[in-house]
């Protein structure tokens, strides 16, 4: 056997495609960290949408309910980190977890009425949790500093280690994104994961076989809400900036896009969708104003002709007649 | 000894009488055929066994357990696991994954466990994925496991929805209309799968509209008609029976018969 082929039998299911994208995703980061600069700032926020997103796929594709306000999670996170670091000077990873925790209990006390809605009613249900946290951080200034909002969060660090250098915060960030996504392969492939995924095509089928519907799909949204947690403490330390807009109804709409067009339910979509609607705005950015209308083109056009999302790219080499067993 | 005992099962759906009365008791290791025409209530009867759906009245004892009102979840921990008549595949997981959710009672760990991975998580992994290939063996599926469930031909989705449910080692195996659109060959095929599940020691309750099949494989049979089990014999003494005759034919039949 060749090295080659070696290689290529381990890949399994993934096919040349998927290593071109691998390849090309690497280069993409290589380069915008030897030009710096702007690119450097677009690719960061990626990372953070990449860590919500990856996330949100637990409850959205996994499990397959419907969630508009998990931006509710990452407003808990940004202004947990924000108060505690800026009002109370704690450590940054302290105050990341701690932000963490409540997202988590939050989470399980809204979830645990809130999921027994399906389907619309509840995206409306949801939506509405998204909507109350808005109005809870414009209205509740002594805690949020309503519209203001709080600036001059610290950056990451622990003890006098501190990453204030944008390529580090980035590669920070790309750290994140890579040890979510570790959990998220690690788990969909499990005993757990498959429960999750049974109950998206089949919350009979899954009941009948002794599974717990409504505490799978909790423990779901609650995965969801830890991750659009860190997401927003990551922004808060990142930026150094966040306000009510920041979590606002623009963050569903920007990761609903990122989910569908990487492909939702699959590992690394959630990802690959992050970087590609991130970057899609700055490429047509010489267009100009038409900049909105040719982003949203190439979004239909992507969801039209890859309804699964940009990771089932990787699925086209595969053939759907059995393969042959690995030995070993 | 009854493995599974109803008593006095009604339901009703705002003025209609689906269910009336019921009795039936099951003995343990037994082919229990129940059948009857549609709308007979067949299926509501089964929903209610199942915990699916909640009688208006009535007991339901299971292993000498009351399981009335029980969660689903519950039930099937217990021992007793269904199929549905409009399969429940997981369309979405390949045809080994499907048998593998099937494992979920039989096996432990949640999302500390699938992180971690020890060695006695990753020995699960491997026992329920041997396992499943073997239960897709004896359906006759082996060859497909690798496919997604979807992409299977109506017959053996009936089939991999049987493989799972003995995922789920059941006491007592429930199959509502198992049979329904397949043909006499996947038909046969299916009667000796369901024979092989029997000889095993596992109890089978099998709801069917294909009087044939149920007449030619089980040890005794009730038999339902507008929500109300109108009797109960061996299948000789149902295919004789002046009311099983009147109501697959019709009353005026039966008076020429």
């Amino acid at each position: 056997m060749t090295s080659r082929a070696i290689i290529f039998s381990k890949l399994g299911d993934y096919g040349y495609i998927a290593i071109g994208g691998a390849i090309c995703i690497a280069l993409l980061f290589g380069l915008v960290f030897i030009h710096g600069g702007y690119l450097v700032t677009v690719l960061q926020l990626a990372m953070i949408y990449g860590i919500f997103c990856v996330g949100l796929n637990f409850f959205m594709g996994y499990t397959g309910q419907a969630s508009f306000g998990q931006n509710a999670f990452a407003a808990i996170g940004g202004y947990g980190t924000a108060i505690f670091c800026v009002q109370y000077n704690w450590e940054p990873i302290l105050a990341l977890l701690v932000s963490m925790g409540i997202a988590g209990i939050a989470a399980l006390v809204v979830g645990y009425p809130t999921l027994r809605l399906r389907g619309h009613y509840l995206a409306m249900a949801t939506f509405a949790l998204g909507l109350i946290t808005y109005d809870i951080s414009v209205q509740w200034t002594s805690l949020t500093q309503g519209y203001m909002g709080y600036s001059g969060i610290p950056p990451l660090g622990i003890g006098p280690f501190t990453v204030e250098d944008e390529r580090m915060k980035l590669l920070c960030l790309i750290a994140v994104v890579l040890f979510g996504l570790w959990i998220s392969y690690r788990l969909r492939a499990s005993r757990f994961g498959r429960a999750l995924r049974a109950i998206s095509t089949s919350e009979p089928g899954a009941a009948a076989l002794g599974i717990r519907v409504s505490h799978y799909k909790l423990a779901a949204f609650i995965i969801a809400a830890l991750y659009a947690s860190a997401a927003g403490s990551l922004f808060a330390h990142v930026v150094g900036f966040i306000s009510p807009e920041v979590f606002g109804l623009q963050m569903v709409v920007v990761t609903f896009t990122m989910l569908y067009v990487g492909g939702i339910g699959t590992v690394l979509g959630p990802a690959i969708g992050a970087i590609i609607a991130s970057l899609l705005p700055e490429v047509f950015r010489s267009t100009g104003r038409f900049q909105d209308i040719a982003y949203a083109a190439v979004l239909l056009l992507l969801l039209i002709f890859m309804p699964k999302g940009l990771s089932a790219l990787a699925d086209i080499g595969r053939s759907r007649a059995p393969r042959p067993r690995a030995e070993g | 000894m009854a493995l599974l005992k109803v008593r006095g099962l009604t339901k009703r759906f705002d003025g209609l009488q689906a269910n009336s009365e019921i009795d039936l008791e099951i003995p343990e290791g037994s082919l229990f055929g129940v059948i009857g025409p549609n709308g007979a209530g067949k299926t509501t009867f089964f929903n209610m066994i199942s915990g699916f759906q909640q009688p208006t009245a009535g007991t339901i004892e299971f292993a000498g357990t009351d399981i009335t009102n029980m969660r689903q979840d519950k039930i099937a921990a217990m021992g007793l696991v269904r199929t549905f008549q409009l399969v429940q595949l997981f369309k979405d997981m390949s045809v080994a994954e499907n048998v593998e959710v099937g494992f979920h009672l039989a096996t432990k760990g949640g999302v500390a466990a699938a992180v971690a991975r020890l060695a006695w998580f990753r020995r699960q992994e491997a026992e329920i994925h041997a396992k499943a290939r073997e239960l897709l063996d004896f359906v006759g599926l082996a060859d497909q496991a690798e496919q997604d469930a979807e992409l299977l031909p109506y017959g053996q989705q009936r089939l991999l929805e049987v493989a799972r449910a003995l995922a789920a080692q059941p006491r007592l195996l429930l199959l509502d209309e198992p049979a329904a659109g397949l043909n006499s060959h996947e038909t046969d095929a299916l009667a000796k799968i369901i024979q092989q599940v029997n000889g095993q020691g596992i109890t089978v309750l099998l709801i069917e509209h294909d009087v044939a099949l149920v007449t030619r494989i089980a040890q005794r049979i009730a038999v339902l008609d507008f929500g109300c089990k109108i009797t109960e014999g061996t299948p000789d003494e149902i295919k004789r029976h002046p009311d099983v005759i009147a109501a697959y034919l019709g009353t005026d039949e039966a008076a020429h018969a």
